[in-house]
C-alpha cells in the first residue's frame, strides 16, 4: 500500500452521498457491523475473512518492527542475560540470592533518578542536574533532621520539594526564557552541588539515624509468604484482567484485536518473572521495600505516559514540538512539568542513595550518579532523540549497569576497567539508538 | 446560496520585524465554496493561513465569523470555531501512531484514562467514510508514505466536524493520481457545505476545484477572480505583478536584457 493511501472514488456518487452525509453529521452513532466489516455474501465466510485479515495485520506489524529494528526490550533483555551468564560463569556467587538481593536494593536510587531522565529524554532534552539534586536532597534532609531536629517525615517532604522546585526552575528557564536545557541544567549541576557542599559543611558528610524513616527505605524487607507471593499473584492477575478487558472492548467495537494466546504468553512470562524474583529474594532476606517502591514508580510512570492525555502530550513533544503546539498542546507547560518531575524523582532517588549509606555525603554530586542515571535510561532503550522510550528502560538499564559493577566487584576488577566496560556498553547502546533512528528517518520521510 | 459568509477578513495586517508580511488583506469565504489563495513566494499566503488558524495572530484587522467579529489568538480558538488547518509541513508527531496524531490535543478519555478503543473506532469510521485506506492505524506516522501522511493530516483536520478547512499546498508532495484523489475529496467536502481555502501554486488544481481565486502580492490583495470566467494569463499576471514585472519584461525583450 506504500504510496497509495487513497482508494479511488467514483466521480458519480449520487447514490452514496446521502449515506455518507448522515454518518458525517453524526459520528457518535456507531454501527460496527456497517463501518467495520466489508460487505460479504455469507456470515461464515465473513468471519473467516476477518480472522485472516487479523492474522495478516499481525504478521505485517511483526515484519515492520523487524525491518525497522523496533524490537522493543528484546535486545536489552538479551544483553542482560548475557551479562548475567558471563558473570555467573566467572563467579558462582554472582547469581546467589544474597548478591541479587543486594543488587536489587543498589539499583533503586540510580533507577528512580533514571526514570526522571526518561521523562526528559522523551521530550528530546537532557537534564544534567539530577546528580547534584540527588545529593542536595540528601543534604537538605540530613541537615534539617540532624542539625535542626526537624521530624523525619517533614524533612523528607522539604527535601523532595527542593528537588521539585529546582526542576521547575530549570523547566521555566528552558520553556519560557528559552535557555537551552543543556546549559540551564549544567548551571544547575554546579550551583546545586555548591549548595549541597555548603550544607554538608566541613565534616563532608552527615550521618543520620539508622532506624529512622529514611534508613528504613532500604533496610526493610518483607518476608511473609502471604504478602510477597500474594503481591506477585496480584500483579499477574491485574495484568491479565486489564489486557483481556482491553481485548474484549476492542472485539465489542468491531476492531482488530490481538490473539488471545499473546495475552496468555505475556501473563505467563510476568508470572514466572515475578514469582521467581520473589522466590530468590526470599531466600536471602525477603522482598526489599526499596525495590517495591522502585517498581511502583515505574508502573505509575508507564501508565501515566501510555494511558493519560498528559502522558500522550509528553510523547508528542518528543515527536515534534511545533506539531504539538499547532495541535493545541501547551508546550511550555508540558516542558516545565517534565523538568519538575525529573527534579522530584532525582530528589527521591537521592534519598534512597543516602538511605543506603545512612548518611548524606558528597558522593552523589561527584558525577558518577548522573552519568549512571543517563546511561541507564539510554542503555535501557530510551532514545536520546526524543519521543521513543519507556520508564521500564530505566529498570533494565540500571540492572545492566549495576550488574556489571557488582560482577566486577566480585571478580576484584579495578575501577578503571569497570569504567571502560560500562562506557563500552553505553557506546553500543547509543550506536544502536542512532542506527534505529537512521533507519526510521531513511524509511519514514518521502 | 448562503446568506452570510463563514469567514470575513478585513484590513488584516501582520509584521515580522522589518518585513510587512500582510497589509490590509481582505478575504471572504462562504460555506460550500472553494476559494483558492494564490501568490508568488513571500506573498504572505502561509502567514495568512497562520493568522486564521491562530498559530500566528494578526497585528491589526477584523476577523468576522458568520457576521460577528471574533478574536483568534491561539490554535484552540480556531478549533472551537470550527476552523481546521492542514499545514504545508503537515505538522505531525512522527513517533505517534495515526490514532494518536488524529486525537492529539483533544484526546478522548474516561476519568483521565485515554480511551484508545473509542479513539481507534472513530478513526476507522472516519477513514472509512472518506474512503481512505491506511493499512494499519497503529503504526507511527513516520513509517507512512508521503501520500498517506497527507491523507492522515487531512483526516485529522476533519475530525472535529469543521466548518472551514484551510489547506496549505496540499498537493505539493503528491503524485498525479494522488492529486486527483485529493481534489475529489475537496469537491466532496465542498458538496457537504464546508468552506475550503486552498493554497496552491498549481494552476491546474485550482482550475479543477476552485470557485474563486484570491491573489496576494507582496502581502496585499491583488485581485479576486471567478475561476470560470477568468483566463489563466490574467491570474498569472496578477500573481506576478502584470506589466511592471521582470518576467514580463524578459519575455518581450530577451535579447536586450541578456548581453
Amino acid at each position: 500500500m506504500r504510496g497509495g493511501g487513497w482508494r479511488r472514488r467514483p466521480r458519480t456518487r449520487a447514490a452514496d452521498t446521502p449515506s455518507t452525509d448522515s454518518r458525517k453529521s453524526d459520528p457518535a452513532r456507531s454501527d460496527p457491523a456497517r463501518s467495520g466489516a466489508p460487505p460479504s455474501p455469507s456470515p461464515g465466510s465473513d468471519g473467516r475473512r476477518r480472522h485472516a485479515e487479523r492474522l495478516g495485520e499481525h504478521a505485517r506489524a511483526v515484519r515492520r518492527r523487524l525491518r525497522e529494528g523496533d524490537l522493543g526490550p528484546v535486545p536489552v533483555l538479551l544483553a542482560l542475560a548475557v551479562t548475567w551468564a558471563v558473570f555467573q560463569g566467572l563467579n558462582h556467587n554472582f547469581l546467589s540470592p544474597r548478591n541479587l538481593s543486594v543488587l536489587s536494593v543498589d539499583i533503586v536510587g540510580t533507577g528512580i533518578i533514571a526514570v526522571g531522565i526518561v521523562f526528559v529524554l522523551l521530550i528530546g532534552e537532557i537534564d544534567l542536574s539530577v546528580g547534584s539534586l540527588a545529593g542536595l536532597a540528601g543534604a537538605v534532609f540530613a541537615s534539617l533532621n540532624v542539625d535542626l531536629g526537624m521530624p523525619e517525615w517533614l524533612a523528607v517532604l522539604v527535601a523532595v520539594a527542593c528537588g521539585a522546585a529546582a526542576g521547575a526552575l530549570h523547566g521555566f528557564s528552558f520553556a519560557r526564557i528559552g535557555v537551552p536545557a543543556f546549559v540551564v541544567t549544567l548551571a544547575g549541576l554546579l550551583a546545586w552541588n555548591g549548595v549541597m557542599l555548603y550544607l554538608l559543611g566541613t565534616e563532608t558528610s552527615i550521618n543520620f539515624s539508622e532506624t529512622g524513616l529514611v534508613a528504613t527505605l532500604t533496610s526493610r524487607y518483607f518476608d511473609a509468604a502471604v504478602a510477597t507471593y500474594g503481591l506477585a499473584a496480584l500483579a499477574t492477575l491485574a495484568y491479565l484482567l486489564v489486557s483481556s478487558r482491553d481485548r474484549r472492548r476492542r472485539a465489542a467495537a468491531g476492531m482488530p484485536y490481538g490473539p488471545v494466546n499473546r495475552i496468555w504468553v505475556r501473563t505467563a512470562l510476568l508470572a514466572v518473572t515475578s514469582f521467581t524474583a520473589v522466590h530468590v529474594l526470599k531466600r536471602f532476606e525477603g522482598v526489599p521495600l526499596a525495590l517495591l517502591i522502585f517498581l511502583a514508580v515505574i508502573v505509575a510512570s508507564d501508565l501515566f505516559l501510555r494511558r493519560t492525555p498528559y502522558g500522550r502530550r509528553v510523547l508528542a513533544l518528543g515527536g515534534g514540538a511545533e506539531a504539538a503546539r499547532r495541535a493545541g498542546v501547551d508546550v511550555s507547560r508540558v516542558r516545565i512539568a517534565v523538568f519538575t518531575a525529573s527534579g522530584t524523582l532525582a530528589a527521591v532517588g537521592g534519598l534512597f542513595v543516602a538511605s543506603r549509606l545512612t548518611s548524606a555525603s558528597q558522593a552523589p554530586g561527584s558525577g558518577m550518579l548522573l552519568i549512571n542515571a543517563i546511561a541507564a535510561a539510554v542503555i535501557g532503550g530510551t532514545s536520546l532523540f526524543g519521543g521513543r522510550g519507556s520508564p521500564w528502560s530505566a529498570l533494565l538499564g540500571v540492572l545492566i549497569i549495576q550488574s556489571i559493577a557488582s560482577g566486577m566487584a566480585l571478580l576484584g576488577v579495578e575501577p578503571p576497567i569497570q569504567f571502560i566496560v560500562t562506557g563500552g556498553v553505553l557506546y553500543v547502546a547509543v550506536v544502536l539508538d542512532s542506527l534505529a533512528r537512521r533507519a526510521a528517518v531513511a524509511r519514514g520521510r518521502p | 446560496m448562503p446568506v452570510q459568509p463563514l469567514l470575513t477578513l478585513r484590513g488584516v495586517s501582520k509584521r515580522f520585524a522589518a518585513v510587512q508580511a500582510l497589509m490590509d488583506v481582505e478575504l471572504e469565504i462562504s460555506g460550500g465554496e472553494v476559494v483558492a489563495l494564490m501568490g508568488d513566494n513571500a506573498a504572505g499566503k502561509s502567514t495568512l493561513v497562520k493568522v486564521i488558524s491562530g498559530v500566528g495572530p494578526a497585528d491589526r484587522g477584523v476577523i468576522e465569523w458568520q457576521g460577528s467579529a471574533i478574536q483568534i489568538r491561539r490554535p484552540q480558538d480556531a478549533h472551537v470555531l470550527g476552523i481546521a488547518t492542514v499545514y504545508q509541513d503537515l505538522a505531525m508527531c512522527d513517533n505517534l501512531d495515526v490514532v494518536g496524531n488524529l486525537f492529539l490535543g483533544r484526546e478522548i478519555h474516561r476519568l483521565g484514562v485515554l480511551d484508545e478503543v473509542e479513539m481507534e473506532r472513530r478513526t476507522r469510521e472516519l477513514l472509512h467514510t472518506l474512503s481512505i485506506r491506511i493499512p494499519d492505524v497503529r503504526v507511527p506516522v513516520a513509517s507512512l508514505s508521503g501520500g498517506q501522511r497527507q491523507v492522515v493530516a487531512i483526516t485529522r483536520s476533519l475530525l472535529g466536524e469543521p466548518r472551514l478547512l484551510l489547506l496549505d499546498e496540499p498537493t505539493a508532495s503528491l503524485g498525479v493520481e494522488q492529486t486527483g484523489q485529493l481534489l475529489d475529496l475537496i469537491e466532496e467536502l465542498r458538496d457537504r457545505g464546508l468552506g475550503v481555502l486552498l493554497i496552491s501554486h498549481n494552476m491546474g488544481d485550482i482550475k479543477a476545484v476552485a470557485d474563486r481565486v484570491a491573489v496576494l502580492r507582496l502581502g496585499r490583495n491583488n485581485g479576486l477572480f471567478d475561476v470560470n470566467t477568468t483566463s489563466q494569463e490574467q491570474i498569472i499576471s496578477s500573481i506576478t505583478g502584470a506589466a511592471d514585472n521582470s518576467v514580463a519584461q524578459r519575455t518581450t525583450h530577451p535579447e536586450e536584457t541578456w548581453p
